[in-house]
């Protein structure tokens, strides 16, 4: 499986990342050279076996319903790129 | 005081020999010193380090210490740290001062460890040369041209220096192992859910482990009872009292059976590497060791299930790095998607975005079953393969790393190729057993390691058999010459 500069735009878009629209045909060729890396799984008959998710199939540990992290906004606020009243500001979504 | 091992440094604080502010500052000395030519470290932080000496050796005096008070340590950049600038390697968190501590730093706080700094590594711990970090490259102490391997490149390079004592690394595909090999130390990647993954920061989470780097297998012993254990704070963790890891070290290898993989030791192999690890397997044959062949048909299919799983898992974990409430941001955002995207655009490396998005690609409608899927099927077939051999053997070899450190931007070009070079290494991480690479020789004036896997929850084993290897030969006593 090749991807196409236009593929790459598209998957880059999913992902939320913008490239520099000169990288994209370096970008395609890099990924269809992973993906042609990964193709070789394509050569083993898998029918009947079932997934592996997880190293221990472990499900996942259940805990009391109680109270154990406290409030830290301000703390973690501290850190944020911009920050009004207690909110993140991002830039208008609705009008 | 930089050649000493873990137990002497114990011995030497306890005995008042030196105080732990003393030997503390032998080591930021030794940094200031050597680093600027490794560039191994992307944050020192002396007086975090000097302010945990002074209370260390009021612990020393008053009778409160543990083993390790006072010793220095380096912790790999991935391992959140309350107050100090935890960068995993990126841009995207430059700016990033930890509002809390990772489970492995605070349990090394409280032993009374000194933390030295945090340890420069590959972006995101996506890489296997320390060439993706933001920071620059870390260079190889027994090379400067060579790279020290990745992602723990910045921990394997000061602990070869001896720049520090000991470090901490993070093993998603080999990150842990693969710089101990290339570096000529000994570390060892602990079975899944045995260290806490909470506040290390999440490349692959159901690979990610994270483990000691030391100069040898006992000095590894100490510093994984520490770091080993049960966190609430870790939904994977695993609820299972920690042996003692030191006290087996000495138990003898009479009739252990050691089984080499057949796919492993192929004609693929280089000659050189393959006369340097039978030199190596031969001594553990001295101490009693039975050798057989064993095989893990699957093995060739460990890199393209990785190349799925991974990027999967970094795709969601990394979508937390929106530029909103931490990190990187870009300048003037027109609107909130442009936000996203160029905050994360610019923010993230190149191999990052190619892993981010073939794991976007690997999820999204469509492709799901033939990639994430499949990767899942076959990554229960080679973890089957691991199964199997255990009823035959105790532990198993192999190389740690196809070839020595390579040099500097030799693989930079292809990332197919830079991938092939965690060949002997990413099947254990999908199986989640334990593993440790130790030094077994050199090729060129370039370390080699000798890799050993065991069934899970077998790191006494691994660690006990190290040590005798250690005990038997002086490869792990060589240091590089100039530091």
């Amino acid at each position: 499986m090749s991807l196409s500069s236009a593929e790459v735009d598209k998957i880059a878009h999913l992902a939320r990342i913008a490239l520099n629209q000169a990288d994209v045909p370096k970008y395609a060729e890099n990924l269809s050279n992973i993906l042609h890396l990964v193709e070789q799984m394509n050569l083993i008959d898998t029918s009947n076996i079932l997934p592996m998710a997880h190293p221990m199939d472990m499900a996942a540990r259940m805990r009391p319903d109680v109270v154990t992290e406290t409030d830290q906004r301000a703390l973690f606020q501290s850190i944020a790129p911009q920050v009004d009243v207690g909110l993140y500001l991002v830039p208008k979504v609705i009008e | 005081m930089h050649n000493k091992t873990l137990a002497q440094l114990s011995q030497a604080l306890h005995a008042k020999e030196i105080s732990s502010v003393e030997l503390t500052q032998h080591f930021l000395n030794r940094i200031s010193r050597f680093d600027e030519q490794l560039n191994s470290f992307i944050t020192v932080t002396p007086e975090r380090a000097l302010d945990q000496a002074r209370a260390a050796d009021q612990r020393l005096q008053n009778g409160t210490a543990s083993f390790l008070t006072g010793i220095p340590l380096a912790q790999k950049d991935i391992f959140c740290t309350l107050g100090v600038k935890t960068s995993c390697g990126s841009k995207m968190l430059d700016n990033f001062i930890s509002p809390y501590n990772a489970t492995t730093v605070e349990k090394l706080d409280a032993a009374g460890m000194v933390m030295l700094g945090k340890t420069n590594m590959d972006e995101f711990a996506m890489g296997s040369s320390n060439e993706t970090s933001f920071y620059g490259a870390v260079k190889n102490p027994w090379d400067l041209k060579a790279v020290p391997g990745g992602s723990s490149g910045g921990s394997a390079a000061a602990v070869a220096a001896r720049l520090a004592p000991v470090a901490t690394g993070t093993d998603t595909g080999g990150s842990i192992r693969q710089p101990a090999a290339l570096c000529g130390i000994t570390g060892i990647k602990p079975t899944y859910g045995r260290v806490s993954r909470y506040g290390m920061i999440a490349f692959a989470s159901s690979l990610d482990q994270g483990g000691p780097m030391t100069r040898n297998a006992e000095d590894a012993a100490y510093l994984l009872k520490e770091m080993a254990g049960f966190d609430l704070r870790d939904s994977t963790s695993v609820d299972s009292p920690v042996p003692d890891y030191v006290a087996t070290l000495n138990d003898s290898l009479e009739g252990l059976r050691i089984g080499l993989p057949k796919e492993f030791f192929s004609k693929d192999l280089n000659s050189e590497m393959a006369q340097t690890l039978e030199t190596a397997i031969k001594e553990l044959e001295k101490l009693g060791a039975i050798v057989k062949e064993v095989s893990l048909p699957n093995s060739h299919l460990a890199i393209p299930v990785y190349y799925v799983v991974a990027p999967a898992e970094c795709s969601s974990n990394l979508s937390r790095f929106d530029g909103v409430r931490f990190g990187y941001r870009c300048e003037n955002p027109k609107d909130l998607s442009d936000l996203y995207k160029r905050s994360r655009g610019e923010g993230f490396g190149s191999e990052v975005k190619r892993r981010i998005m073939i794991g976007t690609y690997a999820l999204s409608a469509g492709y799901y079953d033939a990639y994430y899927l499949k990767a899942q099927q076959i990554r229960r077939l080679i973890s089957e393969d691991y199964k199997k051999a255990f009823e035959e053997v105790d532990i198993i070899a192999s190389p740690t790393s196809p070839t020595p450190a390579f040099n500097l931007g030799e693989k930079t070009d292809d990332p197919v190729t830079m991938y092939l070079s965690d060949i002997y290494t990413i099947a254990v991480n999908l199986a989640g057993i334990p593993a440790l690479s130790m030094p077994a020789g050199f090729i060129n004036q370039r370390p080699v390691g000798l890799q050993l896997m065991g069934n899970y929850f077998s790191e006494a084993k691994l660690l006990n058999v190290a040590h005798r290897f250690q005990k038997e030969t002086d490869w792990h006593l060589q240091t590089p010459t100039g530091f």
